[in-house]
């Protein structure tokens, strides 16, 4: 992996560890992602929230679910393609009216190499909305914060079903010469 | 082939009513169908959470549930299939290995909410194996009532993240129903732990 200085990381990554502390989010689930990284670093690092690496998302969206019946607040990090791995799982989101928040990184829809990513790119927002989830979406590293924020709030202070979807725009060109 | 096909089977129903009846602390977490009966079958609870859905997150969901109560027993009781469904949900369980954790498996070998067709765990499959590769290491398969005190134990000392592959008969006992309002028992589960609504 790239190994990018702190002080070289974009502060919007930073900024959204800050608005997940400050929401008292307890569990942070995820599929890894480069737009993610930053925060898996430190959630990692942080002993007052419960890391869990998922093998597949859905088993995020139960996670978060029963993290919530024993009193905490957990938050699901995922690529636009998992979105789609989890359309069923969402069906319990509904039945049981639970409070969710996930953060959503985006392929397919700017500057992107892989074709194979664009069909579950480009469906992710009308899938999440066709399960009843509410669509934020953020694309200026300035405007990160705050709609995570009011994301988060919407989340666990009115008991919604969130999702801010994380612009291409803002995590760059992936730099194919170089990864995977 | 399969090496545990010829160990006794339990009568799952006489088995859940032991076992519940032997962790009264214990958070419970039911995987949809058959499970979700016998575990309701064994009295109401409001520690008892009911799935009549999301098929293969029962697991992940105890798993959550392990984390955010961890002095509090959790235990996760679902059928082979709803356990299959979500597999990767093991491997999940495996790197947190969270000691107040217990995954019961009810295993007939058959999809029985469906008609009884034949599960992967009739056609080979081995559950404790899955279990062990994915980093449970107190993974183990039972077959008779007297098991349920020992499980019960495990439960109640929470020193180890366990998964019991219960072979039980693939009869279909009465359908006795939980309530199907998830909100409803989520709001009762949450009280019982002294939690608001949200």
């Amino acid at each position: 992996m790239n190994t990018a200085s702190a002080s070289a990381l974009p502060a919007w990554q930073e900024s959204i560890y800050r608005a997940i502390k400050r929401a008292n989010v307890r569990q942070v689930a995820y599929v890894p992602d480069a737009g993610h990284s930053h925060v898996i670093h430190r959630v990692i690092a942080d002993p007052e929230i419960e890391d869990v690496v998922l093998t597949t998302e859905e088993e995020g969206v139960a996670l978060a679910c029963g993290a919530w019946l024993g009193g905490q607040r957990a938050v699901l990090l995922m690529q636009s393609s998992g979105v789609g791995n989890c359309v069923n799982m969402f069906s319990l989101l509904a039945s049981g009216a639970f409070p969710f928040f996930a953060l959503v990184t985006m392929r397919g829809e700017y500057a992107e190499f892989n074709p194979w990513q664009a069909p579950m790119g480009r469906a992710t927002p009308a899938a999440l909305e066709l399960m009843g989830i509410h669509v934020l979406r953020a694309d200026a590293p300035e405007a990160v914060e705050d709609v995570v924020g009011a994301g988060l709030d919407a989340a666990f202070e009115a008991g919604d079903r969130v999702a801010v979807l994380l612009g291409q725009k803002l995590i760059g060109r992936k730099q194919w010469e170089y990864t995977r | 082939m399969n090496s545990t096909a010829s160990l006794p089977r339990v009568d799952r129903r006489a088995f859940v009513a032991r076992l519940i009846a032997a962790v009264p602390k214990a958070l419970v977490v039911t995987g949809l169908g058959s499970a979700a009966y016998d575990v309701y079958a064994a009295g109401d609870r409001d520690g008892n959470y009911y799935l009549w859905g999301a098929m293969g997150g029962a697991s992940a969901l105890g798993l959550g549930l392990a984390l955010a109560q961890p002095d509090r027993p959790v235990v996760v009781v679902t059928g082979d299939g709803e356990l299959l469904m979500g597999i990767g949900s093991l491997g999940t369980i495996g790197a947190k290995r969270p000691k107040n954790l217990t995954v019961v498996v009810l295993d007939n070998g058959h999809y029985g909410e469906t008609g009884m067709q034949r599960s992967h765990t009739s056609l080979g499959v081995d559950l404790v194996a899955v279990a062990r590769g994915f980093g449970i290491a107190d993974a183990f398969a039972i077959g008779s009532l007297e098991h349920a005190d020992d499980v019960a134990r495990r439960i109640d000392a929470r020193a180890a993240t366990t998964f019991v592959q219960v072979f039980v008969e693939a009869n279909e006992a009465p359908r006795v129903l939980p309530p199907r309002d998830g909100a409803f028992v989520r709001n009762r589960f949450r009280a019982a732990l002294g939690l608001k609504p949200f």
